[in-house]
């Protein structure tokens, strides 16, 4: 590999931004479903902590 | 009822399905990661670069999987919501608004290596020919379905809305299939078809196969960690959801 692998053949901006980009994105769609699976477990102890403050009060 | 039939909609209670989807992630996640090292060698190293294209029609091994994928999804997506209508099991149409996503990012992903395979191939980022415009509306078809049931506020009804949108939408994507053949188009046509001998060479079809699976492994993670989301944000008042943060705090 003479170089040749990050050149592509002289067609290295076409190849690496359709897998750079396709990278990126998929990456992107993980780390935003970790958040959102962070955000709903949070939510969740918040409507516990209503819930149970409503039922005691009872 | 049956013991069989019991068994299968035992599963289809949120609250069932949660934990089930759990345990099943790492049997995809595994997979997806193998594969997708696997066909990123074969893609980029192992298969000889064409000799007409040179290493341009490297695109095509995440192209062809991508647009495969925002076909098929879509056909997935389609089918719970149509279970979700019909049947009306909440859990199918939180896994069609699960799938919704991770079509619509691989529609934008077949789109986007398109454009950056036709540029150096056709001389053009775009055409409005049948192939490309078909497939755009597929990416607007899984964004109104991803709008529209963000727009209403009662989980039912938003349901029925994106249920009924995502239904009507998959007339779509026959067309998109035989955009190729119905019109003249400047994309070419199908390289590999069902019951007919493919136009490639064998290790360039492998090298296609393997992307293509590594991105359906890909999908189901995500459809099941984000239906896991899903189902937490609209149980969250049910008693077995509130048991799970008691267990963990």
């Amino acid at each position: 590999m003479n170089g040749g692998f990050w050149h592509m053949g002289g067609y290295a901006l076409y190849v690496w931004s359709a897998y750079g980009v396709t990278a990126v994105v998929l990456a992107a769609e993980l780390l935003q479903l970790v958040a959102r699976r962070r955000a709903a477990l949070e939510r969740l102890r918040q409507t516990r902590r209503v819930d149970v403050d409503r039922e005691t009060k009872r | 009822m049956t013991s069989e039939s019991t068994s299968w909609t035992r599963y289809a209670a949120p609250a069932a399905f949660y934990p089930l989807a759990g345990r099943l992630i790492p049997w995809f996640a595994v997979p997806a990661a193998v594969l997708t090292v696997v066909g990123l060698y074969m893609a980029l190293w192992a298969v000889p670069s064409d000799f007409r294209q040179g290493d341009a029609y490297r695109i095509m091994y995440i192209h062809v999987p991508a647009a495969w994928m925002s076909m098929w999804l879509y056909v997935v997506m389609a089918v719970y919501a149509a279970l979700g209508l019909v049947v009306r099991t909440r859990l199918s149409s939180m896994m069609a608004q699960a799938i919704a996503p991770t079509g619509a990012l691989f529609t934008f992903l077949a789109l986007w290596t398109g454009s950056f395979w036709g540029r150096p191939m056709w001389g053009t980022w775009w055409v409005w020919d049948a192939r490309l415009t078909s497939e755009l509306v597929l990416l607007f078809l899984y964004l109104g379905v991803i709008a529209l049931m963000a727009a209403i506020d009662d989980p039912r009804r938003a349901d029925r809305a994106g249920g009924v949108l995502a239904l009507v939408g998959v007339i779509n994507v026959p067309i998109i299939y035989f955009s190729v053949k119905w019109w003249n188009t400047l994309h070419q046509g199908a390289s590999i078809r069902m019951g007919a001998a493919p136009t490639m060479g064998k290790s360039m079809l492998w090298a296609i196969l393997v992307m293509t699976l590594a991105f359906w492994m890909y999908s189901f993670v995500t459809s099941f960690v984000r239906v896991r989301a899903i189902i937490l944000e609209r149980e969250r008042h049910a008693e077995w959801a509130q048991r799970l943060v008691d267990n963990r705090s």
